[in-house]
């Protein structure tokens, strides 16, 4: 303890020998606790909401998890891990966890792979381009609970601009929300549709920031336009593809209003997704130790995912 | 050589026009339907080949949409909470990154890693035990049950910290010397100096807040407290597929204001999404 104090002091003294902190250290109280007053003072209220509204919950959802529950009733039922245990050998969930794979590996490799080829085509200087960007970003930032009802309308297999292009092809469109296989398609669908906006503009930046020189000496050696994609572009944009396979990861394990509004989950469980199933233990069934259950399982995946693709993509991407 | 070099780069550059013209309207065509849509009568609507061109408008559309179901109060809604987060959270983000930058603290580092940690505990595992804690509080159908529990901010504090420490420390101590206390810091100087960042806290904030669905649809129950996002749903369930001229009418409402707000601050929303991702 002794040896803190004078650390303080140290600082202290040496804080009143330059000039600018004399001012400062006119209030004695201030000299005492140096900055902690205020420090606090600017730290405790988001602090105090990340306590109360993140990390708390954490926990709690842990304990709800462990209980049977349904909302209302004054007592929790422990039930130690029943609820795990109900979920990793129930049907169901087996089918939302199969669900939330091939949506995560349809939406994730949409949007990078789209983004990819988006941000090449858009880097190039070409009229009109600026509105061509516009265009394909402006769909992030809308809301998804929207851009699904009017995708309800396109997707209509009667009056539908689906439609409209399936009798072009020469065909008739299916009733794509309604079908078991396609309604999970079209979801995936709208979603890349939505959010490859944000993959393009982070690649867009990324393409921008590779030194020309590199081109240059590609050229030199030789290198035409593939060879030039496959040593210069592809190894320069590896650390923001494992970036952009992170983070869509992530936001693709979030989807929630596209999914309420396009097809609430169906046909059947056919669009049901894991946190949907959350939502629909939780608010509709209410099952609060089910649904607590489930997100903990949610959680501990996500991490360990993150955590591989982080893994396995540092072994692949060099950062300089 | 040469000659036969342009004619190639020529072509190039047709062939790359189109590609980027088919991308636009693929991209494009969404917007137009609900664009369109929003103005076609009914019967337009449902026939089939599809009508481009709405013949003549049909404003009532939008009268009609208003009166299905409460828009006005959709709004009211959703400017408040999102103007109310967003403040909350812009005041938290400045007052915690410049704490963490600029104010000499111990274990400060401690508490960057604490607010960043944050970002790691997805919004799926809080859900239920926040409803709860709202419920609990009566807050259900309230501002502050709309606000509050989404006011904490993590990766507005890490945008913030990380420019900060770019500030260049000759003009903060510049400014101490000439009597500047924290306050008068954080007004005269730090702000002036992070106009371009601010507006990319804003516009990011701004978006997700206007677009939140999940949060909304669980605080509250009853109509009079939905938001936009929340509202458009609910208006597409009641007029049922049967009326879809005001459906469209109301979602492109709902639409409109993020589409201004993108395409007047299109410039800092690029800069700041593709880049802030970059550096992050």
């Amino acid at each position: 303890m002794g040896r803190s104090v004078d650390v303080v002091e140290q600082e202290r003294v040496a804080k009143l020998a330059t000039p600018s902190g004399s001012r400062e250290l006119s209030v004695d109280l201030r000299g005492r606790l140096g900055d902690w007053p205020l420090f606090v003072l600017f730290v405790t209220p988001n602090l105090l909401l990340l306590i109360v509204f993140t990390y708390w919950p954490l926990l709690y959802n842990a304990y709800l998890s462990l209980m049977q529950w349904d909302l209302i009733s004054p007592v929790k039922l422990f039930v130690g891990f029943e609820n795990y245990r109900f979920l990793l050998e129930d049907n169901e969930f087996r089918e939302v966890f199969r669900n939330t794979v091939v949506f995560t590996v349809g939406t994730v490799g949409g949007t990078v792979i789209l983004g990819l080829l988006f941000a090449l085509l858009l880097d190039q200087p070409l009229r009109g381009i600026a509105l061509a960007r516009g265009v394909v970003f402006a769909p992030y930032v809308l809301s998804g609970a929207a851009v699904a009802v009017f995708w309800i309308n396109m997707l209509n297999p009667r009056f539908g601009v689906v439609a409209q292009v399936a009798s072009w092809l020469g065909t008739v469109s299916p009733n794509w929300l309604n079908h078991p296989q396609l309604a999970m398609v079209a979801v995936i669908l709208v979603y890349v549709w939505k959010n490859v906006g944000f993959t393009t503009i982070v690649y867009l930046a990324g393409l921008q920031r590779i030194p020309q020189e590199l081109y240059e000496a590609a050229t030199v050696d030789g290198a035409g336009i593939v060879e030039r994609f496959r040593y210069v572009t592809l190894p320069q944009l590896g650390p923001i593809t494992l970036f952009l396979l992170v983070v869509s990861t992530i936001s693709s394990f979030q989807a929630f209003d596209l999914i309420k509004v396009l097809t609430n989950g169906g046909p059947v469980n056919a669009t049901t997704t894991w946190l949907f199933y959350i939502w629909e233990q939780g608010f509709v069934a209410f099952n609060a130790g089910r649904a607590a259950a489930a997100a903990v399982l949610l959680f501990v995946f996500l991490a360990v995912i993150s955590f591989l693709q982080v893994r396995m993509g540092e072994r692949r991407v060099s950062y300089d | 050589m040469t000659r036969r070099r342009h004619w190639r780069r020529f072509l190039g550059r047709i062939f790359l026009s189109v590609i980027v013209a088919l991308v636009t309207i693929l991209m494009g065509v969404p917007l137009y339907w609900v664009a369109t849509g929003a103005v076609k009568t009914n019967r337009e609507i449902y026939t089939f080949p599809p009508i481009w061109i709405p013949r003549n408008p049909q404003w009532s559309n939008f009268v009609e949409a208003w009166q299905a179901v409460p828009f006005p109060r959709f709004f009211v809604n959703s400017i408040v909470t999102t103007a109310g987060a967003v403040a909350l959270e812009l005041v938290f983000a400045l007052l915690t990154a410049y704490a963490l930058v600029f104010l000499r603290v111990r274990g400060r580092g401690l508490v960057f890693g604490f607010v960043v940690a944050a970002l790691l505990v997805p919004s799926t595992v809080t859900l239920l035990p926040n409803y709860l804690t709202v419920a609990r509080l009566g807050w259900i159908n309230t501002y502050q049950g709309l606000i509050i529990p989404v006011a904490a901010v993590a990766f507005g504090v890490f945008l913030f910290r990380q420019h900060f420490l770019t500030l260049p420390r000759d003009l903060l101590d510049a400014a101490r010397l000439d009597g500047c206390g924290h306050f008068g810091l954080i007004r005269h100087v730090v702000i002036p100096l992070s106009q371009p960042v601010m507006v990319t806290f804003l516009v990011i904030y701004l978006v997700a807040h206007w677009n939140d669905f999940l949060w909304p649809l669980v605080a509250t129950n009853r109509l009079e407290w939905r938001t936009v996002p929340v509202g458009v749903a609910y208006l597409y369930q009641v007029e049922g597929v049967q009326n879809w001229g005001p459906i469209l009418a109301g979602t492109l409402m709902a639409l409109l204001p993020m589409l201004v707000v993108y395409v007047v601050a299109q410039r800092w929303i690029v800069k700041g999404i593709g880049g802030g991702a970059i550096k992050g």
